[in-house]
């Protein structure tokens, strides 16, 4: 066996970051869904390609001269948000409670976001680097970056737990979501709850966008590549939006990093897909549908 | 002069109908001069990025020719569908090229799995086709013309130099479909003839773009340098993320097919600088064909910086076929194949690119670059480089009736 | 079967026919069979879907497997009557062990959705990277992202070298649909069928009433595996080679698409849906003034703004009202009437 005895203590250091990183990254990329489908049944098909806006935004934004951090935190979500605020006047809205139909719309609705994207910024793979240097972990280089998208995400899910327990705002939505009717004829108009839940959740999206840009090369179809996995994860996590989210993003986090580690990349998507089947089989109703059950 | 009514009606009838006949048959006459040239591409969808510039080098290509007066006296006019990223579209259109427009020839397809859809149609029709795409080789069929660069033209130039400039110990990392993996192959051979050895190939699904533990896989093998055949958006992400670690400067980097799609120029100089390519072109070649190109391109289209290896392969694939028609007099079908097999060569952007007659895969000059301030930097040219992973399996002039995909063996 | 039902289907098989002999004066055969094909590919979902209530993400999974099954099969063997019937098979048996496991295990909703989405990305994933010599099957590479190409395509049984190309194969098409088509009419109109439709709309009830509803549901699930199956190695035969693009997300979500604009509850609609929408693709691709996937994006939210219901039920409303307006105005028998032409086309 080659390397000494500290350097496997160094590797073992560099993949448990990796692994904390890959549970980050899907957390990150399901909050906006799960915010949405989790509160509203709604089943947002071009949640990928907010994500590619979110990531154009953040470009555009820092090629103008913003700070990229701004660019990141701030241009994003709210272009993001204010994309979803109007696609949520203009469509969604008639067709709440008709979950097909808003599959179908969102479905078109992502094609033609592809489409107006290659319009405006052409095809060709566009991106920013990092603002983050590398740095040694004994003999290993890691990518410092990896560990700001940790923090980020840690302090979203924070926001996100803080607003729906602790904020007069958060219990109407809660409450909205459980009983609309009840909610409505406290005053509430379930109308209103709907869009900020909506612009709040496309907000995130555009957030995970931002954070994300820098790290890949993106174009109008980016997006495709994380619906499914955003998907996967929400559906296995239940009902709960945080503490599912949380569970299965660190159960396939943690399952397809092993496997990556151990084989290699191609198996460990696959790795991670069979955790889906195997987990959906045995508590049908997601994580949160058997254990942390009425938690968030 | 009497005129009975019936004979004025019916000469007037035919009066009327002369009338209504006349343009259609100007029409018809003007069409049959024409040259029809089919193209398949994706302009939308997945692959755009690539049929667009291809798109557009294809349109730039026939209107000069037709502005240079034509073909064997005729115009050649483009018939184009767009493909949408959509295997069945491909053989949708092809049929309808084939059986409704009647193309003489068809330019087109982009994917190796959508050259293989459209290939049994136009090899039945005896439709010409050329594929203008660098692909991995070891296709044999005389209906078709390739004039892309194939993985042993590239990598039998870039392995020696890497192994001579940077040492022994190699990492590949490769997509992970039949492109990647039959160019991995390609890698180990020529390392190894090199004096190389390859200590490990990781091999990457295409929508793959968190390479964080791949990094950390690398940093445990430390080899000498870095050699990728990675494609496509997603994987770009690992440029990104390896130099964003900090590993760019501590292990060099070789590979086949960054910068196909302008990689070069997404990347910043501190990610991409010293990476080290082989090609048929760069934009920075000074040579008059190229500077000619150039301009052409510049007044047609004002912004130059969409041209790639592939947009530029896709040009000269029709400066090839025009000069096959000017040898060959006609657009007749078995004087096109004698022409192509006799000596076809033009002076494209890339400079000489010549036909092998036995394959029909292109003969052309490689060249060895490195990133350099965003531009492809050219080190040195290796002219007229054979397609010999082809000339491997296929020979045309023995068995002109072969019509498959070969697998090369090495 | 019920008296109108049979006059129903009647005339909708009538109406099929005529359309069959006088498209190929309109539209080039080739087009036409792929026009068909996918029409049998949304039959299947729209069978499974829009009357036994199971939503699958993954339809696309059966298509590919008939479509591969069928391309396996034959450089194996050479001649296509054995190729064809594994390229049924296979799905089918896929399907029914799949379904199994999903419903003995009360999978349902979203839930169901999301296996049978992992399911296609998995098969996915795991053709595109078969690239290897490994990957063989007999005599057959798997391809990995190239696909398969040049296998034996479809021929008259028992002569290999007697191939059923062109014309005929588009009538084999369209008469292969109009027999699935009254097939499935005559499953639906079975015990087993009001039944699958009755879990449908109350699984609870059914369930209590004594019927064994996972073993039926997951019946009719293979069942329309074994059509998309059937769609699938069609394909094959017709596009001459196969590609692990057939086992995509974006082919499984178009599928859903057809069944959706085409009308959900209807069994024409979903076949009409998917003609519309493949031959509105191939229109756009023929001309460079707009980008196609902007057109299409921007077709499908319209069409749910304004066409919520599907094109065939939107078009049979329109009908009876116009019938409506001719005959007695009982609005009763109307809104019955109504009722059943959105339900039984």
């Amino acid at each position: 066996m080659p390397g000494n005895q500290g350097q496997n203590v160094d590797l073992a250091i560099v993949v448990a970051i990796q692994v904390i990183y890959s549970i980050a990254l899907l957390v990150l990329i399901s909050a906006g869904l799960a915010i949405v489908f989790g509160m509203m049944r709604v089943i947002n098909l071009a949640h990928g390609e907010f994500m590619m806006v979110g990531g154009y935004a953040t470009i555009v934004a820092v090629n103008a001269g913003v700070n990229i951090y701004i660019a990141m935190l701030i241009v994003a979500p709210l272009a993001v948000g204010i994309l979803g605020l109007l696609i949520e006047r203009l469509v969604i809205r008639f067709l709440y409670g008709r979950l097909v139909d808003t599959m179908l719309a969102t479905w078109g609705l992502s094609l033609l976001l592809i489409g107006l994207v290659t319009l405006i910024f052409g095809n060709t793979t566009t991106g920013i680097s990092p603002p983050i240097e590398g740095f040694p972990i004994g003999a290993y280089q890691v990518n410092g970056y990896n560990l700001f998208v940790i923090v980020i995400t840690i302090v979203m899910v924070l926001a996100i737990w803080a607003v729906l327990s602790g904020t007069r705002w958060g219990l109407i939505a809660r409450g909205t979501m459980q009983r609309s009717d009840m909610a409505s004829a406290l005053g509430y108009s379930p109308d209103r709850v709907y869009m900020i839940t909506f612009f709040a959740g496309s907000a995130l999206t555009g957030l995970a966008g931002g954070v994300l840009a820098p790290l890949v090369g993106l174009v109008p179809t980016s997006g495709t590549q994380f619906i499914a996995k955003a998907f996967i994860t929400v559906i296995s996590g239940g009902a709960s939006v945080i503490a599912g989210l949380l569970s299965s993003a660190t159960l396939f986090g943690l399952v397809s990093q092993l496997f990556t580690f151990s084989i290699n990349p191609m198996v460990g998507e696959i790795a991670l897909l069979v955790a889906a089947v195997i987990l959906l089989r045995l508590l049908p109703q997601g994580i949160t549908g058997r254990f942390f059950r009425g938690s968030m | 002069m009497t005129i009975s009514r019936r004979t004025f009606l019916s000469t007037g009838s035919a009066l009327t109908l002369g009338a209504l006949a006349a343009p259609s048959i100007i029409g018809k006459a003007l069409a049959a001069e024409k040259i029809k040239l089919g193209s398949l591409l994706d302009t939308s969808g997945l692959f755009d990025a690539y049929g667009k510039p291809m798109d557009m080098a294809l349109r730039l290509a026939v209107d000069q020719i037709n502005a240079g007066g034509g073909l064997a006296g005729r115009e050649v006019d483009i018939v184009a569908y767009d493909t949408q990223s959509d295997m069945a579209l491909y053989t949708q259109y092809a049929q309808q090229l084939v059986r409704k427009d009647k193309v003489d020839v068809v330019h087109g397809g982009i994917l190796s799995a959508s050259r293989e859809a459209i290939r049994p149609t136009l090899h039945k029709s005896k439709t010409l086709y050329f594929y203008n795409v660098l692909y991995e080789g070891g296709v044999c069929d005389r209906n078709i013309v390739v004039d892309g660069v194939t993985p042993a033209q590239q990598v039998e130039v870039l392995m020696p130099a890497a192994v001579k400039k940077w040492g022994k110990k190699i990492y590949i990392l490769a997509a992970d479909y039949n492109y990647g993996q039959i160019t991995a192959r390609w890698m180990k051979k020529y390392a190894e003839e090199a004096g190389g050895e390859i200590v490990s190939t990781d091999f990457f699904p295409l929508d793959v773009s968190d390479f964080g533990s791949t990094i950390a896989k690398i940093q445990s093998a430390a080899p000498d340098m870095i050699v990728s055949a990675l494609v496509g958006g997603a994987h770009l992400s690992f440029y990104r993320q390896w130099a964003a670690a900090g590993m760019k400067s501590k292990i060099p980097m070789a590979s086949t097919t960054l910068g196909v799609g302008n990689e070069h120029k997404v990347l910043t100089p501190e990610e991409g600088d010293g990476i080290l390519v082989a090609y048929n072109y760069s934009p920075e070649l000074q040579t008059p064909a190229n500077e000619a190109f150039l301009k052409a391109w510049a007044d047609k289209y004002g912004d130059t910086s969409l041209i790639h290896e592939i947009a530029v392969s896709h040009y000269q694939g029709i400066q090839l076929w025009a000069q096959a028609v000017r040898n060959a007099g006609s657009i007749d079908y078995m004087k096109m194949i004698e022409a192509i097999e006799g000596g076809l060569a033009i002076d494209g952007p890339a400079g000489k690119v010549s036909i092998d007659p036995k394959t029909h895969h292109a003969v052309l000059d490689v060249h060895l670059m490195e990133f350099s301030g965003q531009k492809l930097k050219v080190i040195e040219s290796f002219s007229q480089r054979q397609p010999v992973d082809t000339q491997a399996v296929c020979d045309l002039a023995a068995n002109p009736d072969d019509n498959q995909q070969y697998e090369i063996k090495i | 079967m019920a008296g109108s039902q049979v006059r129903q289907t009647a005339i909708v098989l009538v109406i099929a026919v005529i359309a069959m002999l006088v498209a190929p004066s309109l539209i080039d055969t080739y087009t036409l069979t792929v026009l068909i094909i996918y029409g049998m590919l949304a039959l299947s979902l729209g069978l499974i879907w829009g009357f036994g209530g199971i939503l699958c993400f993954g339809q696309a999974a059966f298509f590919g497997l008939g479509a591969y099954a069928y391309a396996i099969a034959a450089i194996n063997i050479g001649e296509s009557t054995v190729p064809f019937l594994v390229g049924i098979a296979v799905p089918f048996a896929f399907a029914f062990v799949l379904g199994a496991m999903m419903f003995y295990g009360r999978l349902s909703d979203v839930y169901l959705g999301v296996i049978t989405l992992v399911v296609t990305l998995i098969l996915f994933k795991f053709i595109n990277s078969t690239a290897g010599p490994e990957y063989v099957i007999g005599k057959a590479r798997l391809g990995g992202f190239n696909g398969i190409p040049g296998f034996q395509t479809l021929n008259v049984p028992g002569d290999p070298s007697w191939y059923i190309y062109d014309r005929s194969f588009y009538y084999f098409c369209a008469i292969a649909l109009l027999v699935v088509y009254a097939l499935v009419r005559w499953l639906l109109a079975s015990p087993f069928g009001r039944i699958a439709v009755a879990i449908r709309e109350n699984e609870q009830r059914v369930e209590l009433m004594g019927y064994d509803v996972r073993f039926r549901k997951t019946v009719l699930f293979a069942i329309g595996g074994a059509i998309a199956g059937l769609a699938g190695t069609l394909f094959a035969s017709w596009a001459e080679i196969v590609t692990p693009g057939m086992f995509s997300l974006s082919q499984s979500a178009e599928i859903i698409v057809w069944c959706i604009v085409g009308g959900l509850g209807t069994l024409t609609g979903p076949i009409i849906g998917a003609m519309i929408l493949a031959y509105l693709k191939f229109l756009l691709g023929q001309q460079t003034l707009f980008d196609s996937t902007l057109l299409l994006g921007l077709i499908l939210v319209l069409s749910v703004l304004f066409l919520p219901r599907g094109v065939v039920p939107t078009l049979a409303l329109l009908y009876s009202r116009i019938g409506q307006g001719r005959r007695r105005p009982s609005t009763r028998a109307t809104a019955r009437r109504r009722m059943r032409a959105s339900a039984d086309v």
